[in-house]
């Protein structure tokens, strides 16, 4: 499951990738936090897709999952435009018959979701101003 | 021929608009491109060594051809999750 949506996100819905046998699942939920890295106060996060792009890389992190760690099933669900403080940005799940293969993928789907997905971050401050935030030192 | 740029984020709010049509002579490369929207926004010259482009979904070097039709992204350094 490879979805980029504009609605709260119901961590639920990831679980239908799911199958029976699969011994492990664990779960990552991004969520926006009220202060930037700088420790400045965010009121929230905009979030922008290049959707094409952005799901052909969900489906293309997946498929790499499973070449390195073995049969393991992934979904993706990363929510764009407008996040509050709070609100689930991203979710990530990951199952496998035993729980190696399903913590590893998952780390490796958030991390590299985070390094290249065509998603971009825009910091919304309380006093108005606003700022792009991209994932690695430019 | 017809090119449809979307530039995203940063570059979106520099150029002003979610989507930009240009027309370009026959044999125009991803530069060409680039270098119209530069002379239309001279900011844009500071923003080219940080900018990859993809062309209809694939990242491409800006020296690749185009063809008419073709869908050009400008994709800043990226920042989901």
């Amino acid at each position: 499951m490879y979805r980029i949506v504009r609605a709260p996100i119901d961590p639920q819905e990831l679980q239908s990738v799911v199958r029976k046998g699969d011994g492990g699942v664990v779960s990552f939920l991004g969520v926006v936090r009220g202060d930037s890295n700088e420790g400045r106060p965010v009121a929230g996060l905009t979030y922008e897709s290049y959707d094409r792009m952005a799901l052909d890389e969900f489906a293309s992190i997946g498929a790499e999952a499973r070449d390195r760690y073995g049969d393991v099933r992934v979904a993706i669900v990363h929510r764009v435009g407008e996040v509050p403080v709070g609100d689930i940005s991203v979710a990530v799940l990951a199952a496998a018959a035993h729980r190696g293969a399903a913590f590893d993928a998952c780390r490796y789907v958030i991390d590299e979701l985070k390094r290249r997905a065509t998603i971009w971050k825009k910091e919304r401050y309380e006093d108005g101003d606003v700022k792009w935030k991209a994932t690695e030192p430019e | 021929m017809r090119i449809r740029v979307l530039p995203f984020a940063r570059l979106h709010d520099l150029l002003q608009e979610s989507e930009v049509d240009l027309n370009l002579p026959d044999g125009a490369r991803a530069d060409d491109a680039w270098a119209a929207l530069e002379r239309e926004t001279p900011a844009l010259a500071g923003e080219r060594r940080s900018t990859r482009i993809a062309i209809n979904g694939h990242v491409e070097p800006f020296d690749a051809a185009l063809t008419d039709g073709d869908e050009i992204a400008l994709l800043p350094p990226v920042g989901g999750g």
